[in-house]
């Protein structure tokens, strides 16, 4: 089912992670995420495995809902480290005519499957521990000074969590019409690839349908409630930094320093 | 008569392993006849669609077996598809799978693709058209140009065009007006009386059931509590009510009446049997009090 896919999924948990402003979370992801790729040697990779691993486990989220995640990309992760294996310079340890392993190129494949995981796990870890709805308000609140620019925040901000609240819906309705299609004798499990996307149609075209009644459905509903946009809208739930967001931007500002720091002092094996 | 369905220790468990692991079926074992008209009843969540999704092997059970004509249908996973051609489903507020351009080909999708084409498709077209009472004229429009009783009855022939052994409906009537309900409901008897197959109707109106059923399965919290002759199971009034389901409303005034001492008998379910039953009483003494 189309439900099992596990990133991006809000999972209901009572840890430290799950109790940070969300705009904390947002700005050190995206902090990390660039430290990420900024790792040029083993020590500065093991930094950041060690914080990966540190926030993972800081999260509650049972290491399995990790593993689905990965499930998604385990591929994009071999056929990268695959090539990037064959693309390394300096001498080759193997050759096969045109095909040549440096330790140049294995030391690449490691450095790109890591990186990968490690950004899958830490995104995992924001999505894993921070409602649809936090998030959005986050992003609201970290582009409020683009309003003054006229750009619409609030509209931009609504918009993301309307679509976030109905992904669950349209799996679920996308669920129920293949059940009713297979029902019928739908068959997407067989034929080559052109049969395989035919066999979408008697799908897609009841989602859209139903997708746009929404759409219409929901307008109404907002109108009905006289919603009318950003302007002089307060919340019900206000967030606020604390102590221990803090605490870990400031673990996120070591672990910046730390790479940097290894970049400067050790050789690079990339 | 024979078995067409047998449920042995038939169980479902939802999400395995995370924090929304949930029992939906819990060991039900049944058999259905040929030919019967079975009704289904039970609260929201009482695991009545999975029991039922799990007839053509639309959800693999967790442990169990589901035997058609004594088969079980999981023997050969590869051919579920056939399973699906022999025990045809339709889900609650079916009209929201339609897609094709016409009606008609609407209706073609099921036993075009079981291999049927020619005259033979048509017929099927056809026929399921006029069971389920869709004018000729309709045929040939889109089926979002239709209303919502008319969707309803499109998807519904788009079922029984496949000719089912056993048909199930979800829910059938959800929705529609009290006409249209009384309307759809006479023409699914009708189909039941004509082509002499099993139906399954999974409802919340007790009228709906009490007038069409011949043995009704009740579900509550996952447990099969009931299995029986539906004037058996409506003669239970005050235990049907302890699971929070009603009996018919004339099934209730017999039973309350019984309660105060007049002599009527058990399991009334329509209202004539009633008049039948109360003016029997009048003509011996004369009066009701």
């Amino acid at each position: 089912m189309v439900r099992d896919v596990a990133f991006g999924q809000y999972f209901p948990a009572n840890s430290v992670i799950h109790k940070c402003d969300p705009r904390a979370k947002l700005i050190m992801l995206v902090g990390f995420l660039v430290i990420i790729f900024c790792t040029f040697n083993y020590a500065s990779l093991a930094l950041v495995v060690l914080f990966t691993a540190l926030f993972v486990a800081a999260s509650k989220v049972p290491a399995k809902f990790y593993f689905k995640s990965m499930k998604v990309i385990i591929f994009i992760i071999i056929v990268t480290s695959i090539l990037n294996v064959f693309y390394g310079s300096g001498d080759p340890l193997v050759q096969w005519g045109i095909f040549k392993i440096t330790l140049n190129g294995i030391n690449r494949a490691i450095f790109v499957s890591v990186r990968i995981i490690c950004l899958i796990l830490a995104s995992s870890c924001l999505t894993f521990t921070t409602s649809p709805t936090e998030l959005t308000d986050a992003i609201e609140r970290l582009m409020k000074p683009l309003a003054k620019l006229h750009f619409p925040v609030h509209e931009i901000a609504m918009m993301m969590s309307l679509a976030l609240r109905f992904v669950p819906t349209l799996l679920e309705e996308t669920d129920k019409i293949t059940q009713a299609q297979k029902a019928r004798g739908a068959d997407m499990e067989s034929g080559n690839i052109i049969q395989r996307v035919k066999a979408f149609i008697p799908i897609l075209i009841p989602l859209f349908v139903s997708a746009f009644r929404r759409a219409y459905e929901l307008a109404t509903a907002m109108e009905c409630r006289c919603y009318r946009g950003g302007t002089g809208r307060t919340r019900m739930k206000t967030i606020h930094m604390a102590k221990r967001d803090y605490v870990s931007f400031v673990m996120v500002a070591l672990l910046i320093g730390g790479v940097i720091l290894c970049n400067i002092f050790l050789p690079a094996a990339v | 008569m024979s078995k067409v369905l047998e449920l042995k220790n038939l169980s479902y468990v939802y999400g395995t392993g995370t924090p929304f692991e949930k029992t939906a079926v819990n060991n039900v074992s049944l058999s259905i006849e040929k030919g019967e008209f079975i009704g289904i009843m039970g609260h929201t969540g009482s695991g009545k669609s999975t029991l039922v999704q799990m007839l053509n092997g639309l959800m693999k059970p967790t442990s169990g077996q589901v035997l058609l004509d004594g088969e079980d249908i999981w023997a050969n996973p590869k051919d579920i598809r056939k399973i699906r051609f022999k025990v045809g489903m339709v889900f609650q507020y079916p009209e929201y799978q339609l897609f094709e351009e016409t009606v008609a080909k609407d209706i073609a999708f099921g036993p075009t693709n079981m291999g049927k084409s020619g005259a033979e498709l048509e017929k099927a077209v056809n026929d399921a058209a006029r069971f389920t009472g869709l004018k000729d004229e309709l045929l040939e429009k889109s089926p979002f140009d239709l209303s919502g009783g008319e969707k309803r009855r499109a998807a519904i022939a788009g079922v029984i065009a496949m000719n089912p052994e056993v048909l199930v409906l979800d829910e059938p009537t959800a929705g529609l007006d009290p006409m249209g309900r009384d309307v759809l409901l006479s023409q699914i008897v009708q189909y039941h009386k004509e082509r002499k197959n099993t139906v399954i109707l999974v409802s919340h109106s007790m009228e709906d059931i009490a007038r069409v059923a011949d043995k009704i399965i009740v579900m509550n919290k996952s447990n099969l509590v009931m299995f029986d002759k539906t004037k058996e199971v409506f003669s239970k009034g005050r235990e049907l009510e302890e699971i929070g389901l009603r009996v018919p409303q004339i099934t209730k005034i017999m039973l309350d009446l019984r309660e105060k001492g007049f002599n009527v008998p058990e399991g009334i379910l329509t209202v004539d049997e009633a008049m039948d039953c109360i003016s029997s009483l009048l003509d011996k003494e004369g009066k009701i009090w």
